[in-house]
């Protein structure tokens, strides 16, 4: 029986060895932005649609790892993977695979470009612009999927080069100021994780005699000094805190966001902030098991104070944009807490609200967006009264609304509370703080509701326009996701949850005096836990 | 009779691999003999001009083929091909001679730089061919019984007795130096010619400074080095000084003069400490005498690695030796900086790393913190400098102090990995730079006046090729992935973290993101900044301008992308002792 199985399993990476599907997922992007660079300017008519199919042959492609992909015990393992010899001296090499962990990231990347590009017109020099945004998609794809360090830190690098251009040329007000802010933040961020990843390689190449950027075998062999394995994982979690952003370097995220384009916010929120938390769990948790649960008190208060602070910022803010740019940092540091908590829930929830906060906040980003498109402002005081000339309009935001504030029965329910359930067990009273950040969101989220669909519609806002049916069909990727993972997250979470579990694991093999926090506080909890998870499971 | 006659000794001449100096021979011989044929031929009518311009095409391949055979082990013309004699053979040379005749003609190039291309080619070639059997020389080995082996692995080769050697170190950058003479070639027609200054005087300056930039890199022995390294600095003093009608030329010329001859003087003192202290001049004896001898009193050979490295910090703009490149970097003729900035830059570099890594290693722990303070200073210094200039060409003359300050970081580590990283970072450098100073010197427009940062505004629209090359190579130089700039600061801070120099290895990474922000800032002029309204107009370049940037251009993303080839070879670069 059992050799029937390695047998088929066998012939299944075999298949899977003939395409190489996730190179494909990275190279493809990238030949298409060097097919519109090919393109004569005279036809700019053409440069959407090519960007759009290619993003949608990715998606494609995204779709078909993800139903290629095999659940069970194998869902712990990198499945499909692909690796070439890159930098022979170095050790390096092309190597790419999937988990559980990365699996959902990556079809959440597939889907968002193409509802990105489709959505909204680039305001000028489409040609360029198209191709930003597919250089741009190369590199998310090649983060989620590099199981080489060095690989890794080419593509966490490179995306910013597609970005800066995104905001700096096709951005609003303050463009130029915040592109550079958003390069330079998280470019510091990323040198010292170079210093980190080299020394890393090295001292490992010292203890072993085998100069490698493998990530598995760098992740098994823990040979490092205890202290030293500290200072590196401070260097990578620095470049990861940026990215997320953490609290105290976060302030590149609201410029970025309000001046971006409508498309570069989206894939931004959706896709980019992805990228930090997705290298903690990865690179963090995972290379510096011992230094994770030494730091994780640290970053688990650093998310509890962004939840707070990113709230309370919210709340303040009179532009729509900023807003919903700030309450990404609170869902962020959501994310954080759940990763740090270092348990299943925790972990698990923490990547179910990476997804959930991709289809939430890319979709108020993208109605925003229309917003704006219709009546050129998002200052939240001279809108008002859009639920009457909009009403399918307003209802569709709500929908995303009550998903990003965490209504049960839609998404981002299940991620906070799985999350919260694994603070909880973790650092209590955190998660008790960080509790009060959801209801600080239904705050400001209501209340900016509230003033910009209700009351009366004055002047141009009397004239909005409802959604057409393009942008409802735009939409409906959104809602579907929203809706079917707020009801039924089972498929989600039983294709993660190996290798997850996989994480704690090695976390607890390779840390002397760790054990998973689980949750050990009688009988009232428990019952909560298990309607729960009679939901979930 | 007061002194008893002896038979005189006899005269050892050393041995002499001609072919070995071939690169050598090329650059010196093209430049006397074009210095030569312009003294006697001022000015050719302009159908023999033409004629004699699209003629260096097929001569340029002819000779690459014969030189390269000369110097390879192949026989040329004859034997080697087995298809020698088909006609088709002929029929493709012919087509090969054609169509490089065709390509010159399309680039409307003058002669002078057509002559000086093809020279730099020829040289390159040879180059490239001695590196195939850089180790032909056999090595016979006898055994205790008596028997002879004859080793597959030979011994490198050395040209003249042991004072010039070849090994994969010096062939690597006199491949480098051969290369950066064409694209400076290519750049400087383009740049004469605006400026109407007429005459072979730079051509013939430029490939003389090559040469000795060319046995730099080479050198065994600390006289062959300083006559090399006056042949290239002289030549080089007098290139920036060349637009003579621009006083901030003259004024370059004479700072980069002063300030060279300088310190040439602190390297002369310091061979001499060191010849004091060891007894030769030979690399080689050095090193020997230091691995056999303990010198307790060593106050006089630290002296002397102090002052050599003095002298090679001026000469490669190390902080605190560096005050003169600003000035010089902003008067010289753009496409001077490219060859100052690569080249010169590059045989610097590969002088001081052959220096202390061939002699003085065994000394390494008391040179290591020297090179290791001046790396960091460099790096900080140049860095931070470069943010609060106005003027592009002095941005980037203090981004190539911090590139130095990156290079230094490779030399300090003092390992093989050292080396390796230091020649990446310098070949990948050097395309860098000459890329952006060649688009600069596009850009800048007649008297090179248009150097501003604001002169840069609007350019993304008046010329998107430009913008988008200078947009590379900008960001190549920040260390953006998928350029070998990236691949090259991977290669220095993996050599210093090697080497345990983690705070160096930090700083290093800190002022790269600072120049990224400067180099951000030339980006966003050229894409955001409004151009002047008289300022709309496309800019042309010419031809040869193109190639130069092209080329520059595919080496910076090609070798990105695929960065093993010049990895490996960058790991075989290693320096040989040779003797």
């Amino acid at each position: 029986m059992s050799a029937l199985l390695l047998a088929t399993e066998a012939a299944g990476n075999e298949a899977a060895a003939s395409f190489p599907v996730l190179s494909a997922l990275v190279v493809l992007p990238i030949l298409g932005a060097l097919l519109l660079l090919l393109l004569p300017n005279s036809r700019p008519e053409y440069f959407k649609q090519v960007a759009f199919l290619v993003s949608a042959a990715v998606g494609g492609m995204a779709i078909w790892v993800l139903t290629d992909f095999q659940t069970g015990v194998h869902a712990a393992e990198f499945q499909l993977q692909n690796s070439h010899t890159w930098i022979e001296s170095m050790g390096i090499s092309w190597h790419l695979g999937i988990d559980g962990i990365s699996l959902w990231l990556v079809v959440l990347t597939g889907l968002i470009f193409p509802i990105a590009i489709i959505a909204i017109d680039a305001e000028h020099e489409p040609k360029a612009y198209y191709g930003w945004l597919l250089v741009l998609e190369a590199g998310c794809m090649g983060v989620f999927l590099a199981l080489d360090l060095f690989a890794f830190f080419v593509f966490f690098e490179i995306v910013l080069v597609p970005m800066y251009f995104l905001i700096g040329k096709w951005g609003h007000g303050e463009r130029a100021y915040a592109a550079t802010k958003f390069f330079i933040y998280t470019m510091f961020g990323s040198a010292l994780m170079l210093v980190g990843i080299l020394s890393l390689a090295f001292l490992n190449e010292a203890e072993t005699g085998i100069l490698t950027f493998n990530l598995v075998e760098l992740a098994e062999s823990q040979m490092i000094a205890t202290t030293t394995a500290r200072w590196i994982f401070l260097s990578f979690a620095l470049a990861f805190a940026v990215k997320v952003p953490l609290f105290p370097v976060h302030t590149w995220l609201p410029d970025a966001h309000t001046n971006a384009p409508t498309a570069g916010s989206v894939i931004l929120a959706a896709v980019m902030l992805k990228l930090g938390t997705y290298g903690f769990l990865r690179f963090g948790v995972y290379l510096f098991p011992e230094a994770a649960v030494f730091f994780a008190p640290a970053l688990v208060t650093l998310g509890v104070i962004g939840i707070i602070y990113g709230a309370i910022a919210a709340t303040m803010q009179h532009d729509l944009k900023r807003l919903v740019a700030y309450s990404s940092v609170a869902h962020l540091g959501f994310i954080v807490i759940g990763i740090f908590s270092l348990n299943t829930e925790g972990i698990e929830g923490g990547i179910l609200q990476m997804v959930n906060h991709g289809l939430s906040t890319g979709a108020l980003f993208l109605l925003v967006g229309w917003i704006y498109d219709r009546l050129h402002t998002r200052q939240i005081s001279e809108l008002g009264g859009l639920q009457k000339p909009a009403p399918i309009f307003a209802g569709v935001f709500m929908v995303v609304m009550l998903s990003s504030i965490g209504l049960p029965g839609l998404n981002g329910f299940v991620g906070e509370f799985l999350i919260l359930l694994g603070a909880f067990s973790a650092h209590r009273w955190w998660a008790v703080v960080a509790a009060t950040g959801v209801i600080i969101a239904a705050l400001y989220l209501l209340w900016a509701y509230q003033r910009v669909f209700h009351g009366p519609a004055e002047g141009d806002n009397a004239k909005m326009k409802d959604l057409t049916l393009r942008e409802g069909l735009i939409m409906l990727p959104f809602l579907v996701g929203i809706v079917f993972m707020g009801v039924y997250p089972k498929p989600v979470i039983e294709r993660m949850e190996p290798a997850v579990d996989a994480l704690i694991q090695h976390v607890e093999d390779h840390v002397d005096d760790f054990d998973e926090p689980v949750a050990n506080i009688g009988v009232v909890v428990e019952d909560h836990s298990e309607d729960e998870t009679e939901g979930d499971h | 009779m007061l002194v008893q006659e002896l038979p005189a000794p006899p005269v050892v001449t050393p041995d002499v691999v001609w072919s070995a100096l071939a690169p050598v021979i090329a650059l010196a011989l093209g430049a006397i003999l074009l210095i030569m044929f312009r003294s006697v031929v001022k000015r050719m009518p302009e159908e023999y001009n033409s004629i004699a311009t699209i003629a260096v095409g097929p001569v340029t391949v002819l000779g690459m083929w014969i030189v390269g055979g000369l110097v390879g082990n192949d026989v040329p013309l004859s034997g080697v091909r087995d298809d020698i004699g088909e006609p088709l053979f002929y029929l493709g040379l012919i087509a090969i001679l054609f169509l490089s005749g065709a390509f010159v003609r399309s680039l409307e190039i003058g002669f002078d730089a057509a002559f000086t291309v093809g020279v730099g080619l020829v040289s390159f070639v040879s180059t490239v061919e001695l590196w195939s059997d850089r180790f032909r020389v056999p090595v016979q080995t006898v055994n205790d019984q008596g028997e002879v082996f004859i080793s597959e692995v030979g011994a490198p080769i050395a040209a003249i007795g042991n004072q010039y050697g070849i090994d994969g170190f010096s062939l690597v950058f006199g491949g480098v130096i051969a290369l950066a003479v064409v694209l400076t070639a290519l750049l400087l027609d383009a740049y004469l010619r605006r400026e109407g200054i007429d005459g072979p005087e730079m051509y013939v300056l430029l490939m003389l400074s090559a040469t000795g930039g060319v046995i730099m890199a080479g050198a065994n022995d600390l006289i062959v080095l300083f006559l090399a390294l006056e042949t290239l600095s002289i030549a080089v003093y007098v290139m920036a000084a060349m637009h003579s009608r621009r006083a901030e030329s003259l004024e370059a010329g004479l700072k980069y003069f002063v300030l060279g001859a300088f310190s040439s003087a602190f390297l002369l003192y310091g061979m001499a400490l060191v010849y004091g202290a060891t007894g030769s001049l030979n690399l080689l004896e050095i090193r020997f005498y230091l691995e056999q001898v303990v010198i307790f009193d060593n106050a006089m050979l630290l002296a002397g690695f102090a002052m050599l490295l003095v002298g090679f910090g001026f000469k490669v703009g190390a902080v605190p030796f560096h005050a003169w490149t600003p000035d010089v970097y902003q008067g010289a003729p753009t496409p001077v900086v490219a060859f100052m900035a690569s080249a010169v830059k590059a045989a610097g570099f590969a002088a001081l790393v052959r220096v202390f890594y061939v002699s003085f290693i065994d000394y390494a722990p008391d040179w290591q913190p020297a090179v290791y303070a001046l790396a960091g200073l460099t790096l900080i210094v140049g860095a931070v400098l470069a943010i609060v200039q106005r003027d592009a060409k002095r941005m980037l003359a203090y981004s190539s102090i911090s590139h130095a300050g990156f290079i230094l970081v490779g030399v300090q580590a003092a390992s093989t990995r050292g080396i390796s990283s230091v020649v990446f970072y310098a070949a990948a450098y050097t395309f860098m730079v000459i890329g952006s100073f060649g688009v600069l010197s596009v850009v800048s427009g007649k008297g090179d006046r248009g150097t501003g940062l604001d002169d840069l505004n609007g350019l993304g629209s008046r010329n998107p090729g430009l913008a988008f090359a200078l947009t590379i190579f900008l960001l190549g130089q920040a260390g953006v992935p998928l350029t070998t700039g990236f691949v090259a600061k991977f290669g220095v801070i993996g050599a210093a973290v090697e080497a345990r120099s983690f705070w160096l290895a930090i700083i290093a990474m800190i002022t790269a993101v600072i120049s990224a922000f400067l180099y951000l800032r030339i980006v966003l002029s050229m894409y955001l900044g409004a151009a002047a309204e008289d300022d709309n107009e496309k800019i042309a370049v010419h031809p040869t301008a193109v190639l130069a940037i092209g080329v520059a251009l595919a080496l910076t993303i090609g070798f990105g992308l695929v960065p093993g080839p010049i990895d490996q070879l960058a790991n075989d670069a290693l320096l040989t002792l040779v003797g």
